[in-house]
């Protein structure tokens, strides 16, 4: 082990695979060890009893797929309705704050004020709103998660450019449109980016405990309530196993999209020093 | 050039204050007189706090002064900025990370609308002027501090400007590298025919250079006094080893201490400005 890696690190071409393979070799076998151990634990029967093993949720996953990959759509939807509309309204009143300095005395606090209240508590009130069977209550339970961190770094990638930048573009007397093409709006991605990977993790949990608080029954939220009720603990476990997969899969779709975005981001880091 | 009947830069009865908060006001500046003729290369050289900086930005209009007048090419700094008069280069690189060192380039020519097709050439030629021309396509992260100092100056030459504002430009960099971009700069100098006014902490630097040294003293901020450099141009590495310019710098140095008024004066104001030597 130790062997290899110092030859790939003396080597002059550093392989992709042989480095892709350090970084996710470790991760990799340290999930599999839990898994097995799980495995084992369980099949002895352990203190969190009933506690299904990882082959019983994996055939459960088989036997529910129907209900499963249905009540999985059902929440893609809305955390993925919920992280567009966060991310819109984040954007438009980050650019807002940004453009008027009276917006950013008046939204900035309150966003930021507003981002410390418990927002779960705000679900059944949403639900009651929009309607507790109309999807739009679990994206709009999503979009309020999503909207805080958008509106906090979208501001700060726009504003806090430094002065050194803006005295540049000064002498070359660019107007403010300019300013904004050139410096601010480019500046600003890697922080909108950060916020949006953040937002699509929370979109997924906003969506999630929305439905926890009523609604169709055909959601992930709904299917573990329901299926641990009724004492199927590896069908409430298979739900979950599905839910952090779609969640993992859109973080890692807006990743690529950020590396396809702000390419020269990624170059800095990562090239090492 | 056109205006060549009006000086590059003239300054009258220039005064900044800056206001303090709860306290009395900062003169940054006073009484300040000076012009500097087309093509010439001058160096503002003081202590810190002796305005200095101020001075070459209130010259770019990019502060405001609060009393007297401030030309360029015989018009307002105003005018002149807004009709992009100017190359800036300050102590820092100030590229833009998210841009290829030919990019940077390319900004200043993007931002005034010059012609499309004719900004690839320009950019390559300032490149080659800083003899980076085998980095267009590098980020500015890859590149050493000297590098991205060249960067900037490319940049700041891509307007090709009338008149070059440098702000300690080289300040952040080591003796070597800077000894060399010196020469380099000198060389651009003359191959560009534009005005140069550079802020400097560094004496040697400042005569190496310069074709006037402007002698700054702080609190108030004002000229002290003005050292005509007859070093003939094109000058060299040999040009470092003249005794003309070990005079230069000697004359440059006591200028900045003060002229000495007195024994007791001179030996407190050698105290206090040794941080600066």
């Amino acid at each position: 082990m130790t062997a290899s890696a110092s030859r790939a690190r003396r080597s002059p071409v550093p392989s992709a695979l042989s480095a892709g393979l350090r970084q996710w070799a470790p991760p990799l076998i340290v999930f599999i060890a839990v898994i097995v151990a799980w495995e084992i634990w369980a099949s002895g029967g352990g203190f969190f009893n009933p506690i299904p093993t990882p082959s019983a949720i994996w055939s459960a996953l088989f036997e529910e797929w129907a209900l499963l990959s249905s009540s999985a759509m059902a929440t893609v939807i809305e955390a993925l309705g919920g992280l567009l509309i966060g991310t819109v309204a984040g954007l438009t009143v980050g650019f807002l704050t940004s453009r008027w300095a009276i917006a950013r005395d008046v939204l900035l606090p309150l966003a930021i004020g507003a981002s410390t209240i418990p927002i779960i508590a705000v679900a059944p009130i949403l639900n009651n709103w929009f309607g507790v069977l109309n999807p739009l209550s679990k994206m709009s339970m999503a979009a309020l998660l999503v909207f805080f961190p958008i509106v906090i770094n979208v501001t700060r990638g726009l504003v806090e450019v430094g002065p050194a930048k803006l005295e540049l573009m000064r002498s070359y007397a660019a107007d403010d449109t300019t300013v904004l093409r050139k410096l601010r709006v480019p500046h600003m991605l890697p922080f909108f980016f950060t916020a949006l990977k953040v937002g699509t993790t929370l979109a997924f949990i906003g969506a999630i405990v929305g439905e926890f608080f009523g609604g169709t029954s055909n959601v992930l939220g709904r299917v573990v309530l329901q299926a641990i009720s009724a004492g199927k603990f590896d069908v409430a476990w298979a739900a979950i196993l599905i839910g952090a997969t779609v969640a993992i899969l859109a973080y890692v779709a807006v990743t690529l999209i950020e590396r396809a975005v702000i390419p020269w981001y990624w170059h800095i880091h990562d090239t090492p020093e | 050039m056109d205006q060549a009947a009006a000086p590059a830069v003239r300054l009258a009865g220039v005064e900044k204050v800056f206001p303090v908060k709860d306290g009395e006001p900062t003169v940054a500046l006073t009484g300040i007189e000076l012009e500097v003729g087309q093509q010439e290369f001058i160096s503002l050289i003081g202590p810190s706090g002796c305005g200095k900086s101020t001075l070459l930005r209130a010259v770019g209009d990019l502060i405001p002064v609060t009393e007297g007048t401030v030309e360029v090419n015989g018009k307002s700094a105003h005018q002149a900025r807004l009709d992009r008069e100017y190359g800036m280069v300050f102590q820092a690189p100030v590229l833009f990370d998210w841009r290829t060192v030919e990019a940077n380039v390319r900004l200043p020519l993007e931002v005034t609308g010059y012609p499309k097709g004719k900004r690839d050439a320009l950019v390559a030629e300032k490149l080659e002027l800083v003899e980076l021309g085998g980095f267009a396509k590098h980020y500015p992260h890859q590149l050493s501090g000297g590098m991205q100092q060249r960067v900037a100056i490319a940049r700041a030459l891509a307007l090709q400007p009338s008149l070059l504002l440098m702000d300690e430009p080289f300040g952040a960099l080591d003796e070597m590298t800077r000894e060399r971009l010196n020469a380099e700069l000198l060389d651009i100098w003359s191959e560009t025919q534009t005005t140069v006014i550079f802020v400097t902490h560094s004496i040697p630097e400042a005569v190496f250079l310069s074709s006037r040294v402007v002698v700054m003293s702080p609190r108030p901020g004002r000229i002290a006094e003005t050292i005509e450099v007859d070093l003939p141009y094109p000058r060299s590495e040999a040009t470092r080893e003249q005794d003309r310019y070990y005079e230069l710098v000697t004359e440059v140095r006591e200028a900045i201490r003060g002229r000495p008024e007195s024994g007791k004066d001179l030996a407190a104001r050698a105290r206090s400005d040794s941080s600066f030597g």
